[in-house]
């Protein structure tokens, strides 16, 4: 379960920049890029808290 | 750790942070969760107010670039070769630190001022914050340049960012580091993102013309109308010294008491090079894109909206979070020397209301720059004077810890080195007419260390000797 919502974290962090590249080169609308960003930010604030947090130091 | 014990007060009125102790061994922290710290504290909401401020100023893109990588470089060196050390070898708070040198009453003035300086900066971020939270709801916040509260709702918005601040930092030290680690990783994308996708709306096609557009568009060395050109030695002196009252000030020794080695103040080069190089770079672009709409007074929130949407409003809202938290618990540290037998989580949430209560003037975030310069003036020469103490003095044979040897209340000689370092920082900054109080903050550190050597050495080797020639 763990190993699961470390991959959505990361693809959480992943889609809050690359977005951005698309924007760059033009393919990505500003709209399209930002709601893929908040999108992102959901996925890792929603599972981080459970992995980062679940073992002591 | 589950959401209940989050949010468990039981546990914040357990939590020891070692006010009047050093640091045991078994609670020292390692470097990561330091780099999760600094991350979080240095990307902070004013990072939206700091970069467009270099826009304003006209300072031109080469000298942004060169600035801003020597001033981070010499503010982490500050950290690592300066602060760090003092912390590890010790163990303690400045506060503690600083009675044991000047006696209670002493600090206790060195302390009331600190406190209030801290939540001075906390309330900036409170601001920060809810100038977000503002657009989300509908609510026009203040500009960058207004002074005085515009409405009630915005007044509710600082009390509800103000509490979950405030409540974070009753944990103490585990919880400041834990909620500025979550969101260390997502912040700097954030604010990186937001500043690439402006980039083609300014005319950036690719990288052959990105430093075209950069000094023709952005930072064009030209300042806006009403305001004072700035240049590389503002850059330079703004990123190393715009937090020296954490670094040569050894403030931060309350954060890098807890690290294992001196070493780990190199963890600041993440808060430096994110925060105060990537992030200001970002936001000058921001603020640029939104000078050429029309828009000339910006609110932070406005800033992130425009390159990121509600992810940016949201990345507005916690970088004042991280970086409000570990300063209310400063703030609490402080207060709570002068009050030592009062809980500190009562003192930090006293602390931040305090703050909360400030934070509707948006005066606090316009003129954030002057409070952090004399905060600047205020603490560097006693960071100059901890420092001699721990490490100067057992090598030249003076005391350390003079006060608490003697059993002074009121350690004279360091009252008087203070305020003559800082009426000296004060006079060089009125002569050369500089635009901060903290481009003085190494000179007066300087004079305060030398001062204090000359004070000290008179008080232990000629006054003390009078006084022991007297009983014999």
């Amino acid at each position: 379960m763990k190993a699961v919502l470390k991959i959505i974290s990361y693809l959480g962090l992943a889609l809050t920049i690359i977005p951005v590249f698309f924007v760059l080169g033009g393919s990505l609308d500003d709209a399209s890029y930002k709601t893929l960003l908040l999108v992102g930010t959901l996925c890792w604030f929603f599972t981080a808290p459970f992995w980062m947090f679940g073992k002591k130091e | 750790m589950g959401v209940q014990k989050w949010l468990n007060l039981d546990e914040a009125k357990k939590v020891n942070e070692y006010e009047r102790e050093p640091v045991p061994v078994s609670e020292v922290k390692g470097f990561k969760k330091f780099v999760g710290l600094v991350a979080g504290e240095h990307i902070a909401g004013t990072e939206f107010v700091i970069g467009p401020l270099f826009v304003i100023h006209g300072v031109a893109a080469a000298d942004l670039f060169l600035g801003l990588l020597l001033g981070n470089l010499l503010a982490t060196l500050s950290w690592t070769l300066i602060c760090a050390p003092a912390a590890v070898k010790t163990r303690l708070t400045i506060f503690f630190q600083l009675e044991k040198i000047c006696g209670f009453n002493l600090v206790s003035i060195y302390n009331f001022v600190n406190g209030l300086l801290y939540a001075v900066l906390a309330a900036a971020m409170i601001g920060v914050s809810a100038s977000a939270i503002g657009i989300l709801f509908g609510i026009k916040g203040p500009g960058l340049t207004s002074l005085y509260p515009e409405s009630f709702s915005w007044v509710l918005i600082i009390v509800a960012v103000g509490s979950v601040i405030a409540i974070v930092a009753t944990f103490g030290f585990d919880m400041v580091a834990k909620f500025s680690s979550l969101f260390a990783p997502w912040m700097p994308l954030i604010f990186l993102a937001a500043g690439l996708a402006v980039l083609p709306q300014l005319g950036v096609t690719g990288f052959d013309n990105f430093w075209d557009v950069a000094n023709t568009k952005i930072w064009t060395g030209v300042p806006l109308e009403g305001q004072s050109k700035y240049t590389f030695w503002h850059v330079m002196i703004f990123a190393w010294l715009c937090n020296n009252a954490m670094h040569i000030g050894l403030s931060d020794m309350s954060i890098y008491r807890y690290a294992r080695k001196p070493t780990y103040g190199l963890a600041s080069a993440f808060g430096m090079f994110i925060g105060h190089f990537m992030a200001w770079i970002a936001s000058g672009i921001l603020c640029a894109l939104a000078l050429t709409e029309g828009n000339s007074n910006p609110s932070p929130g406005e800033i992130a909206y425009m390159g990121a949407g509600i992810a940016g409003l949201i990345c507005v809202v916690v970088a004042g979070w991280t970086t409000a938290n570990p300063t209310i618990y400063r703030a609490g540290l402080a207060t709570q020397a002068l009050f030592p037998s009062m809980k500190r989580w009562k003192i930090t949430v006293a602390v931040g209301i305090i703050a909360m209560i400030m934070a509707c003037f948006p005066a606090i975030v316009s003129k954030l720059d002057q409070y952090l310069g004399l905060y600047a003036l205020v603490a560097a020469p006693v960071g100059a004077v901890v420092l001699i103490d721990i490490f100067l003095f057992p090598k030249i044979g003076l005391i350390s810890n003079f006060a608490e040897v003697a059993k002074l209340k009121f350690n004279f000689s360091v009252a008087l080195v203070w305020i003559l370092a800082m009426i000296a920082g004060y006079l060089l900054y009125d002569y050369f007419k500089l635009d901060f109080y903290f481009f003085m903050a190494v000179p007066s550190w300087i004079i305060a260390a030398v001062l204090y050597v000359l004070a000290a050495y008179f008080q232990q080797k000629v006054l003390l000797k009078k006084e022991i020639a007297q009983h014999l």
